[in-house]
């Protein structure tokens, strides 16, 4: 799962040093492969500032599919049903393997999972804010599906042709597996809306009354908000905008409602049939800023959980090496 | 309003059924509760996958069971509307997940003893039941394996892992009797061709525990004196709080459809 606010986040700016004629030829010629739709690999040249750029983005993706096991592995033990359950720890499963694709992918970038598993530690790196959002019911975990896995989709595919090509790879494998969720999650809550009581119907629309606008967060800030994005685009990083993206979601996700005969927590919102689209009400950007800025219901409790299992594996990873060594040693003396 | 508890027959069928089919749930759920806090991702990832495993070999186990049963329960009636009186499975299953020595240790002996048993449930004269098996086996010999690499790894690792794992040891052996406990159900399980008495596995398992713990390092204990029963539905003070957090729901929301 994941993502958002790919723009969000500590930036670096790019480097204002004077460059020299090879330099900039180099970064013309890069420029124009971009330009033509080239794809980028490892070994290519690229600039300072594309490289970070991307190390950042995927760490971050890649961060958020490992925190983004935590509000789900929350119910896991109590999920209502072995079917329910099985299709939650498969989720979750995935999400680790995701989380793998990721962190290889940002490493053929020149970086170390070590190192990034540090910035995340230290709070340096960032993952997505959804995730500081606590599941406070087993609906939520139908609804993380539909709507933060649709959310995600939405991002992800356009990344699939992102101008990084191990990034676009690891996208194509992502966004698969990621729709498969998506449909399950679904496909849960419109078995408690058809079939279910009314206290399960009630869990579904309180459920989605917490995660509607959060969801929509996820698509980072708006246009005017987010001069990183106009870079990332020329640069074939991002393909869509985020109001681009953030609509389209809201038009998706609209009838889908519709069908689990829920109601969506925006009052205005409605179809504008000059545009051919929804409107919708104002997010609470303050909200947004609050979370990503460590603030949220939840941040310091998902974090706490990933150092902790860090430190507290500590031994483990020491006696894998310990062991490693003593069987290299062994196989030389042989 | 809440759900009300189911009680299974006694045929001695359904009996052997459950005790196996709880022993890979009750493990299952066991090893759940790592998701999102394992040492490496790699593990996080391996430990979800076999829990998954357990869990579909339970789920198959149970759907049989209740069929046997023939009440017209279900899976889910199984495990989430029996309360801890009624569950089968080895006290060994339902002890709290421990570190990660303990968690591979046990993922071990279970391994290890599933594996043993699932070879013979193959020929077991109750064709569905050998059918799961033949699914199972495969799953439960990766198990075996992913699990005898780490217990090499921390018994032979550091000073500490080896201490820990020799503590996990302490822990588990007594709870490993169980195992090999022989009774009505198996003798009737073993007459009728269901599957082996449970007493029948314990050399081969004794020697395939104990020969990878002799290459970590590791002594095999003498044999315990104390005797668990899980098996009779006489648990430990572990399982009535992991049922309650897993029949929650079910129990909270009766007629829920999920």
């Amino acid at each position: 799962m994941y993502t958002q606010a790919m723009s969000v986040g500590p930036q670096d700016a790019p480097s204002s040093k004077i460059k020299s004629a090879e330099e900039a030829q180099r970064e013309a010629a890069f420029e124009a492969r971009i330009a033509a739709g080239d794809f980028i690999e490892p070994k290519d040249w690229m600039p300072e500032h594309y490289r970070k750029t991307l190390v950042r983005q995927i760490s971050q993706h890649a961060h958020s599919e490992i925190v983004g096991m935590l509000p789900e592995g929350n119910w896991v033990t109590r999920a209502p049903t072995l079917k329910r359950k099985a299709i939650l720890l498969a989720k979750i499963q995935d999400e680790a393997g995701h989380g793998l694709y990721l962190y290889s992918a940002a490493e053929t970038l020149g970086t170390s999972r070590d190192q990034m598993l540090d910035a995340l530690h230290t709070g340096k790196a960032k993952y997505s804010s959804i995730f500081n959002y606590p599941t406070l019911n087993w609906a939520d975990i139908g609804v993380i599906g539909w709507l933060v896995d649709g959310a995600a989709i939405m991002n992800q595919v356009p990344l699939c042709r992102c101008s990084y090509a191990p990034y676009a790879r690891a996208m194509i494998r992502v966004c698969r597996e990621e729709s498969f969720h998506q449909r399950q999650g679904y496909e849960s809550l419109l078995v408690m809306m058809r079939e279910g009581t009314a206290a399960q119907k009630a869990m579904v629309q309180d459920a989605v009354n917490r995660w509607w606008w959060p969801a929509l967060m996820m698509f980072g800030p708006e246009d005017k908000d987010s001069p990183n994005s106009e870079q990332s685009i020329r640069w074939g990083i991002k393909r869509v905008t985020n109001d681009q993206l953030r609509q389209k979601f809201v038009d998706a996700t609209v009838p889908q409602a519709e069908i689990l005969g829920i109601t969506l927590p925006d009052p205005d919102l409605k179809w504008n049939a000059e545009r051919e689209a929804h409107d919708f009400g104002k997010i609470d950007w303050s909200e947004f800023w609050r979370v990503v800025n460590g603030e949220g219901p939840l941040n310091r409790e998902r974090l706490g959980a990933r150092v902790k299992a860090w430190e507290d594996g500590a031994w483990v990873r020491d006696a894998a090496l310990a062991h490693a060594r003593k069987q290299a040693t062994k196989e030389q003396a042989a | 309003m809440s759900q009300q508890s189911i009680q299974v027959g006694e045929s001695p069928q359904v009996q052997y059924l459950l005790r196996l089919g709880d022993s890979c749930l009750v493990l299952a759920q066991r090893i759940c509760e790592w998701s999102g806090h394992a040492p490496i991702l790699e593990e996080d990832l391996a430990l979800s996958n076999m829990a998954l495993d357990l869990l579909g070999q339970a789920r198959a186990l149970l759907t049989h069971a209740a069929r046997l049963d023939g009440q017209g329960h279900d899976e889910d009636q199984l495990a989430f509307l029996r309360d801890e009186r009624q569950y089968l499975n080895p006290v060994l299953m339902e002890l709290p997940r421990g570190d990660f020595a303990f968690t591979v240790l046990r993922n071990f002996a279970v391994s290890t003893w599933l594996l043993l048993l699932w070879r013979r449930l193959e020929g077991s004269s109750d064709a569905e039941l050998a059918a799961i098996a033949g699914k199972a086996v495969k799953e439960a010999a990766y198990h075996q394996q992913h699990a005898a690499d780490w217990v090499l790894r921390l018994g032979d690792g550091t000073e500490e892992s080896s201490a820990r794992m020799r503590a996990a040891l302490g822990t588990l052996w007594p709870y490993c009797n169980e195992l090999f406990d022989s009774d009505a159900v198996d003798a009737a399980a073993a007459a009728q061709g269901l599957g082996p008495d449970w007493a029948s596995l314990k050399d081969e398992w004794r020697a395939q525990f104990c020969e990878v713990l002799a290459d970590a390092g590791l002594d095999c204990p003498k044999d315990s004196a104390y005797q668990s029963q899980g098996r009779r539905g006489i648990h430990s003070e572990h399982l009535g709080h992991m049922l309650a957090t897993m029949q929650y729901l079910q129990r909270a929301y009766p007629g829920g459809v999920w």
